[in-house]
């Protein structure tokens, strides 16, 4: 091909996509052959993987700016492809549609927030973290703060929020990779961190940024896929985002003629741990005005204050750039969050609608065990049945499911071919990777670069960093993953922690560093200690008993944190002095965008 | 008023109208959730239900480029843009 790569970049996709689909058709061949289910998942997980390491080793590179920041060319399309992979985890994958399905409204609110939160990206921070020409999210608070305590504030917030949430990633890829190779959940971590390295080792942010515009796409069609096919198949509409509207009052018919049963303790104990029932209503409004509000608005500011998704943004050719960018994002973020309630209803009505062949309730209890796929989806511990009442019929309060199994059974109960089944797989490995990706190399990027780098050793040689910044990337990467074998905690549990912890100790000392010229060094050292300390605080106590204030749970305890932060900030602040004329005119520069970096003058 | 503080004054503007689009459609409405969803809105699902999977998400989208576009023209305004294209 002529000319550079990055001219380039819609005709590589383009053929790589194309690539893909016909990966996808020859499966669909293969299927009809007489290839084994396994073979095809195993084909699409190896498959793509493999893709993700060759592009990892051809983006590797011996520079600085390349590995920190992929050379700043990152043109706003697909810095907005990388940036949505980057963000949608496993948990968005998997577990969103499920949440939806069990819990409606309530948990709705995080589609509100993880989506509102771009707006505060690209309006508060976005623009002038570029023009400051940083490497890292802890470089731009110990620059703009000065001296090396601010720094390891930092450095310390960015490593609790990230390692937090990335533990859930790595055990996302683990329990893909277990159930699409066929091995245990032990060995199938260290399979999903290997490939995980492969993909940012050699190449650092470069080759991240190239691995995720290629994941997005495959996650994309992986998601998207099933649900315009279930959606047609079921004859629910062809374009189901703006065709639902009869099947999701349906649903609401349905609720109001089974009702919902309050299962007794008892009976409850015989459901496997991790499955749940429908209790909630699927599309009323089912939590209290502040309920909602409070999950959104953490989640809101602790997408602003999260580094592996702030430092995207530092990769992009211009400032304007960057602002465009958070908006392509969004926009790719959009078309998977905003079929996810699709999904989660087509699959709620295919269930429960007895006038419908998939429809199991009203069927009797031997007639549902007899299923195909149910005895598949309980053999995986995700779907359940047990005639509590004795009538021998399914109720709607006697059929448990898991909340994976939205996303990856509903394609076996709609009745689509398997190699829809291998490309969910492949997508949800996509997912969980990218993110992974993402946040540990934005632990190892910190700690390289702010702590061994600006801290420790200054006068360190490129190639001696880089060395040191591979060395972390592997070791943060294996404390993960060995953390994600114990499997200590539920996947979305620990990543609404990260965006609590993230938002208590960064979201105001990242804002008002650029906001208010007043905000000094003292105050933005207590905002992060006391933000973080208080929030970690609040959790243990809400976890050991507590009752809490003001309805914060221990999902939006970061409101919390915040709210101490941004008091310590500004009274101490106004307690000390204010900051030299040096920062100050550092902090007009860098609300200019034309012009030079600030790092860059230096 | 120099140059910087006019353009630094421009850009807070916009910012608020930003966050008060922004505070609307993220919180504000939420505030009368169960009121609103008793009203049929677009494409036949009740008001609030589609606020959440579809509505907000959207408008999100849309202000983030509609803000981007105008702090352009206001960067341009004052002489402040860069150089080059993306």
């Amino acid at each position: 091909m002529k000319g550079n790569f990055i001219d380039n970049l819609p005709k590589v996709y383009g053929i790589y996509t194309g690539g893909f689909l016909a990966f996808i058709i020859i499966m669909a061949i293969g299927e009809q052959m007489g290839m084994t289910s396994k073979a095809i998942g195993i084909c699409f997980v190896a498959f793509t993987v493999a893709i993700y390491a060759i592009i990892g080793w051809l983006s590797r590179t011996a520079q600085a700016d390349a590995y920190y920041v992929a050379g700043r060319q990152v043109p706003t399309v697909f810095n907005g492809m990388a940036t949505a992979a980057d963000w949608m985890s496993g948990a968005s994958f998997v577990a969103m549609a499920g949440g939806i399905y069990f819990k409606g409204y309530g948990y709705m609110a995080l589609l509100v927030g993880w989506t509102g939160g771009y707006v505060l990206v690209a309006s508060l921070l976005a623009p002038y973290l570029r023009k400051f020409g940083c490497y890292t999210v802890p470089d731009f608070i110990g620059t703009r703060y000065g001296g090396n305590l601010a720094r390891l504030l930092a450095v310390i917030v960015l490593t609790v929020a990230s390692f937090t949430y990335v533990t859930a990633q790595i055990n996302a890829t683990g329990t893909i990779a277990s159930v699409a190779l066929d091995i245990p959940f032990q060995y199938a971590v260290y399979v999903g961190l290997v490939s995980i390295l492969l993909c940012s080792m050699l190449g650092g942010m470069r080759g991240v940024t190239w691995t995720q515009v290629a994941q997005y796409i495959v996650l994309i069609i992986a998601y998207l896929l099933p649900v315009f096919w279930i959606s047609n198949k079921m004859g629910a509409g062809f374009f189901p985002h703006f065709m639902l509207a009869d099947e999701v009052a349906r649903i609401g018919e349905l609720e109001q003629q089974f009702g919902f049963v309050k299962n007794s303790a008892a009976d409850l104990a015989n459901v496997p741990k991790g499955l749940a029932g429908i209790t909630k209503a699927h599309s009323a409004v089912n939590a209290t005005p502040w309920a909602f509000i409070s999950l959104a608005l953490a989640m809101m500011m602790g997408t602003a204050s999260l580094p592996h998704v702030m430092m995207r943004y530092f990769t992009t050719p211009s400032v304007k750039a960057a602002r465009k960018s958070v908006g392509w994002s969004l926009f790719f973020i959009f078309l998977l969050y905003s079929s996810a309630p699709m999904l989660a209803t087509l699959s709620k009505l295919s269930l429960i609608d007895p006038s419908l062949p998939t429809g199991i309730i009203g069927k009797s209890i031997a007639e549902v065990q007899a299923i195909d796929w149910y005895q598949n989806w309980n053999a995986a511990n995700l779907m359940f049945v047990s005639d509590f009442n004795g009538n021998g019929t399914l109720e709607l309060n006697e059929f448990f499911m898991g909340g994976k199994a939205v996303v990856l059974a509903t394609p076996e109960i709609a009745g689509l071919p398997y190699v829809i089944s291998g490309l969910v797989a492949a997508g949800g490995m996509a997912a969980a990777m990218s993110t992974a990706d993402g946040l540990i190399l934005a632990i190892a990027n910190a700690l390289s670069h702010d702590l061994y780098y600006k801290i420790i050793d200054p006068k360190a040689e490129t190639a001696k960093r880089l060395v040191v910044a591979r060395v972390l990337l592997v070791v943060i990467g294996f404390a993960g993953a060995t953390i994600a074998a114990m499997e200590i905690q539920g996947i979305l549990g620990s990543v609404i922690w990260a965006f609590d912890f993230a938002m208590s100790g960064l979201f105001f000392p990242l804002v008002l560093g650029v906001w208010w010229k007043r905000a000094n060094r003292e105050g933005a050292i207590a905002g992060m200690a006391l933000g973080l300390g208080s929030a970690i605080w609040y959790l243990v106590w809400v976890r050991t008993g507590g009752s809490g204030f003001l309805g914060l749970t221990q999902l939006t305890f970061g409101i919390f944190g915040a709210a101490v932060s941004f008091v310590a900030m500004v009274v101490v602040s106004l307690m000390t002095g204010a900051p030299n004329a040096a920062t100050q005119k550092m902090v007009d520069e860098v609300r200019v965008p034309s012009g030079r970096t600030i790092l860059g003058k230096q | 008023m120099s140059k910087q503080a006019q353009h630094w004054e421009k850009t807070r503007n916009l910012l608020f109208i930003t966050l008060a689009i922004w505070f609307v459609f993220s919180i504000g409405i939420f505030l009368f959730g169960a009121e609103m969803n008793e009203v049929t809105g677009p494409f036949g699902y009740p008001w609030t239900y589609w606020f959440t999977c579809q509505g907000s998400l959207g408008i999100f989208v849309i202000l983030i480029f509609w803000f981007a576009n105008r702090q352009e023209k206001i960067d341009e305004e004052f002489g402040f843009s860069e150089r080059g294209d993306d």
